[in-house]
């Protein structure tokens, strides 16, 4: 396959992260959702990387898998955090930042 | 045969990356973001990246993914039934308000998705409907973990080292976050103050005194 189908699957996936991370409400699946928009983002490095023919896209794309493991580490404490405060787990409640 | 391969592990990327969105329960989410993260290993084979392809078996759909199924199991039971998270429906009350935003947000995800098609596919780039550049299978060739550990140990050291900083860094902070280890007795969750408490000693004068189990 030529690598413009790898681009367009990783461009559906990197849309479909955005619409959850605006219209879901619960955390979690927002997390998950970002996931999705870093492997949208991931898959096109891998194909750019097969393009040239060198690692490069390969070294970014296991240093985005690092940074998106400390992103679910430090979301899913904060969410523990935010649950065991008895606080509502919905980011439309917690709305204390936004003052 | 590539080509079969390809739209299997391709449809099952993009089918597992809806059934995160719409699934109404969060465990079902995460069981479809497993079932995308294996696709997108089979798309990375495919794509010759042989090491990104076990690290994101290994420590996305293995690792990561027990983390949330951990963290689903603690928190979501209680969280799934709260009103407003319902992606098809909705309370009455936030019907149309939780639709509206249902609505905005599949625009705005098609409006990117287009000007995304656009951006990658519309590109003067002659490579891109070709099927990369040349390779031949080897022990040390491109995409095997000697030619990623050899590039992460000379060129990208710096980048290397950031990132298990960074990981030092997130494990500190998810201690930090979700640890309290001073039992279940807050601060602000102890009796009101009575006047006695200023002049005897912390502690005395409580049942845990009684019976020798006084921990502060």
């Amino acid at each position: 396959m030529s690598i413009a189908w790898y681009l367009a699957v990783s461009a559906i996936v990197f849309s479909l992260g955005v619409v959850g991370v605006i219209t879901r409400r619960n955390p979690l699946v927002v997390l998950l959702c970002l996931e999705l928009m870093l492997n949208g983002a991931n898959l096109s490095l891998v194909a750019f990387a097969r393009m040239w023919g060198n690692g490069d896209g390969q070294i970014l794309a296991l240093i985005v898998m690092t940074v998106a493991a400390c992103e679910v580490c430090i979301g899913l404490g904060m969410i523990v955090a935010i649950y065991r405060r008895h606080l509502p787990v919905d980011v439309d409640e917690l709305r204390e930042l936004q003052g | 045969m590539s080509t079969i391969l390809f739209f299997i592990a391709g449809f099952g990327t993009i089918a597992g990356a809806v059934g995160v969105v719409v699934l109404r329960d969060p465990f079902y989410s995460v069981l479809a973001l497993v079932g995308h993260l294996i696709s997108l290993a089979v798309l990375f084979l495919l794509l010759r990246a042989e090491f990104v392809a076990a690290a994101q078996v290994v420590v996305y759909a293995g690792a990561v993914m027990v983390l949330y199924v951990f963290v689903v199991a603690y928190v979501g039971g209680s969280g799934a039934g709260s009103p407003g998270d319902e992606p098809l429906g909705g309370v009455s009350g936030l019907g149309s308000s939780a639709s509206n935003l249902r609505l905005g947000g599949a625009i705005a995800g098609g409006a990117l998705l287009i000007e995304l098609l656009i951006a990658l596919l519309g590109t003067g780039l002659k490579a891109i409907s070709g099927h990369g550049a040349g390779y031949a299978p080897g022990p040390r060739t491109f995409g095997t973990p000697a030619y990623i550990g050899n590039l992460l140990l000379t060129r990208f050291l710096l980048a290397f080292e950031a990132a298990s900083f960074l990981l030092l860094i997130a494990a500190v902070g998810a201690v930090v976050l979700a640890g309290r280890r001073g039992g279940l007795e807050d601060e602000d969750e102890r009796g009101p103050l009575i006047p006695l408490d200023l002049v005897r000693p912390q502690g005395t004068g409580t049942t845990a005194e009684g019976v020798g189990g006084q921990h502060r």
